[in-house]
């Protein structure tokens, strides 16, 4: 028969999923945390996700064009990491920053090794550390309150009622940092301080709601507990995002604070309020799940979820830094061949 | 009793079922003007062929003798007279010594087909060397030599005989018509197999996605007072894999590198089962099979039972020929089958059927880098890393991607059925298990 016929090796089908999908699975995952971002810090939100989303693609583009590579901006994961940046960053930076760390993530993060699939760390949060690391008052100084509420996620009305203002211009996680630290020296604390961090802790733990929804200071895209879930629902349910690290992650982040994050000492620790404030949902769901820079074994999956909760802890415990969720997940990119070597499953067949 | 679940194994992948024939009964396929029967249709050493151009042939005649213990010898499909002893295609690739006859439609049958009812009063030795003067090589793909599996050595005894029913293929029906229109045949040959062996205990294992199948072999069982017991297995890919097939019914797991016989297990497909009975009871020679004939580019797709050396082009005009949109010939089930490129090759021993895929369904995406997903990790059924071998033997560290688990790859497709980055992996395991024999060769005869 003079037909020609199509060759290729078995198998014959497939089961339909292409990276694009899976980058624009994990775009559309995104959308509601960007509406949130909009909702809650207003136009300027938006700004800072179509700038950090379109210097990415424009800088993927410009660095295969200057390589003479297949253009590949189509394929979905620039604009997730260009979102991810813009979801890193406080809505009061100035506009050149989010387009920058999207630069330095493609470029440098990315391209430099070789392109998607050869970066060993996820490019988005090495564009947030190149920012965090050049301009840190930029990057550390919120003054954004989100609409309808206030900096620390306490209600207004509550900081007024309790004369609370001079101690709650700051997100959640600072203001506990600097309340273990005032609450752990009452001897030589200022009283007035002293009784007025301890009322600020109270009304924090009794602000679970705000920092579920949203209304609370921070990087534009990690505030709303909720928006984020939605979309890691979605993910999980396509299966584009696996149980096993943001399970690990969560729950160690939920162990160690509970024993170690108190300040009443040991087993005092709220583990709900560190879940739900910072940035660990957004890194849990959406950025230690980076397929690219996870390990691919099973338990292998585990132990860098838990490697990331640990370094989350240290840093915001002890460290010098409110918040560790960008770093641990940097760190711990760097150990996933390691893991991933050390963990292979056992063969079936293979003597236990 | 207690109350037997749906057992399985873990990984696995849950390819569309596309079972088109499920409910089409086996039909005769009208005899084709000309056979080709290649006379290496099994693993093993190549039949030698004792026929010449000229000869006239009977149904059942030999005309490939077997050469060693593991070869099997072949038969006339047809009556007629034998026109060449020529190398032709050969639906494994490549180009096999081959016996062509041309079918003189008289459909006669050769004078040896003696049946004999006291083919259970014959000693295991006996049954055995009529299985292998028959012919027969495993139906379910593989077609390894039939009387070497039936031949363990003493140290290491069967108790365990499994069945395979599962037909775990998306298309494939030619098993699952068998078992609905042959079951007692297919017992009957169970019940030599458990003679020859000695066996305790007999696994009938079937998808959970064929009810009427396990009705009716469980019928069939009882009506019959054999002691076999039929298992349901979830429907999954590659349920009907040997390994895989062993830890679900038994929870054993085959060593690495070894075989079912090491944990006292035998497979044995149903096609099988049925050629073993008409071996011993019919001493009918194996000359003809059920394929299942499918896919999108066929028009009217059906189970036929049909001469061995049929060529595909036959089979399609038998089922209103070839679409339009025709894209893909494929020998086998899409999981593991071998794309033809023409349809001028043979039905052999191992042809469960030919899929025919649409042009769409038949284009492959251009391979991406692997983005690490692991999701050819969650579905490999040996437990493999796949992604971490195929990038060893991209780099050609074969040694290294042995030790990962290259040799125990299956080639059951699973990874590259769920890679979102399209990566050829199955091409990539074979090509990696070709280099490993290779330098292993070298290595041995540099130090002999
Ligand atoms: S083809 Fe090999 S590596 Fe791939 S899933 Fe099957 S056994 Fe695992
Ligand atoms: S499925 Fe493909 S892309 Fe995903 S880890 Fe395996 S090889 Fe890589």
């Amino acid at each position: 028969m003079e037909q020609e016929r199509y060759l290729s090796a078995s198998p014959h089908v497939s089961d339909g999923e292409s990276i694009p999908k899976i980058m624009y699975g994990v775009v559309l995952a995104l959308l509601p945390a960007a509406v949130g971002a909009v909702y809650f810090f207003g136009l300027k939100a938006l700004w800072i996700i179509l700038i950090a989303s379109a210097a990415a693609i424009g800088s993927e583009a410009a660095v295969q064009a200057a390589l003479h590579k297949r253009i590949t901006i189509a394929d979905g994961s620039a604009l997730v990491t260009g979102i991810l940046v813009a979801f890193n960053v406080p809505a009061s930076v100035p506009l050149w920053m989010p387009a920058l760390g999207a630069i330095f993530g493609i470029v440098v993060g990315k391209h430099a090794f070789g392109g998607l699939g050869y970066n060993p760390m996820n490019p988005a949060l090495l564009g947030r550390a190149f920012l965090l690391a050049s301009w840190p008052t930029h990057m550390t100084v919120f003054t954004a309150a989100p609409r309808g509420g206030s900096l620390s996620g306490i209600e207004p009305a509550t900081i007024s009622a309790l004369g609370l203002d001079a101690v709650t211009q700051a997100t959640p996680l600072k203001l506990l940092k600097g309340a273990r630290e005032v609450l752990a020296n009452s001897a030589v604390a200022d009283p007035a301080k002293y009784a007025d961090y301890a009322k600020a802790v109270n009304a924090l733990y009794d602000s679970y709601g705000n920092l579920f929804w949203g209304k609370v200071g921070g990087c534009i895209g990690e505030t709303s507990a909720f928006l984020l879930l939605v979309g890691a629902l979605f993910l999980l349910y396509k299966r584009y995002i696996g149980w096993k690290i943001p399970f690990a992650y969560l729950g160690t982040v939920a162990l160690l604070s509970w024993i170690f994050a108190g300040t009443d000492g040991l087993f005092s620790g709220k583990p709900l309020f560190h879940l739900l404030s910072g940035g660990v949902m957004l890194g849990a769901f959406y950025m230690a799940t980076d397929m690219v820079t996870s390990p691919v074994t099973f338990r292998g999956r585990l132990l860098f979820g838990a490697g990331c909760g640990v370094i989350t802890m240290i840093i915001r415990l002890i460290g010098g830094y409110p918040e560790g969720v960008c770093y641990s997940i940097l760190l711990m990119n760097l150990t996933v061949p390691l893991l991933d070597r050390s963990t292979r499953p056992r063969i079936l067949g293979e003597k236990k | 009793m207690r109350i037997l679940q749906h057992r399985t194994f873990s990984g696995g992948v849950h390819p569309p079922q596309n079972k088109l024939t499920a409910r089409l009964p086996i039909e005769d396929i009208v005899p084709p003007p000309m056979v080709v029967i290649p006379l290496q249709q099994h693993l093993g050493a190549p039949a030698e062929p004792v026929c010449q151009v000229g000869d006239m042939v009977k149904i059942g005649d030999k005309i490939g003798e077997a050469k060693g213990f593991v070869s099997v010898p072949c038969h006339a499909s047809v009556s007629g007279t034998v026109k060449a002893v020529e190398p032709r295609l050969h639906p494994l690739g490549g180009k096999v010594l081959s016996v062509v006859i041309e079918n003189d439609g008289k459909g006669e049958v050769s004078p040896s087909l003696v049946p004999d009812d006291g083919y259970l009063e014959r000693s295991p030795d006996e049954l055995r060397s009529r299985i292998r003067e028959a012919g027969l090589a495993g139906m379910g793909g593989a077609a390894f030599p039939t009387h070497v599996k039936l031949s363990p050595p003493a140290n290491k005894p069967i108790d365990t005989l499994i069945i395979n029913g599962a037909e775990c293929e998306p298309y494939l029906t030619s098993d699952h018509r068998l078992m609905l229109e042959h079951p007692r045949e297919i017992l009957a040959g169970v019940q030599v197999i458990v003679k020859i062996l000695g066996c305790k205990r007999c696994f009938i294992a079937i998808e959970d996605n064929k009810p009427d199948a396990i009705e009716t072999m469980r019928r069939a069982v009882a009506e019959g007072g054999y002691p076999y017991q039929v298992l349901p297995f979830r429907a999954k890919y590659p349920q009907g894999a040997e390994k895989q097939l062993i830890k679900a019914a038994t929870g054993r797991e085959v060593p690495r590198g070894g075989l079912p016989m090491d944990v006292g297990c035998l497979v044995h497909n149903v096609g099988t089962a049925k050629a073993i009975y008409e071996a011993v009871a019919l001493r009918k020679p194996l000359v003809e099979r059920v394929v299942t004939v499918t896919g999108a580019g066929v028009r009217s797709p059906k189970n036929l039972r049909v001469p061995l050396g049929t060529p595909f082009a036959h089979l399609f005009a038998q089922c209103g020929g070839l679409s339009e949109d025709a894209g893909k010939i494929i020998m086998g089930g899409p999981m593991m089958g071998i794309a033809q490129f023409s349809d001028e090759v043979p039905v052999i021993k191992g042809t469960s059927g030919v899929v025919v895929l649409s042009k769409a369904e038949s284009k492959v995406p251009a391979p991406h880098p692997c983005i690490g997903c692991a999701r050819c990790v969650d579905a490999c059924p040996m437990k493999l890393v796949p992604t971490h071998i195929q990038t060893l033997v991209r780099h050609e560290r074969f040694g290294m991607a042995k030790t990962y688990g290259l040799l125990d790859c299956i080639e059951c497709g699973c990874c590259g059925f769920v890679c979102p980055a399209g990566i050829p992996f199955v091409h990539l395991m074979k090509y990696g298990k070709m280099k490993v024999y290779q330098l292993e060769r070298a290595a041995g005869a540099k130090s002999a």
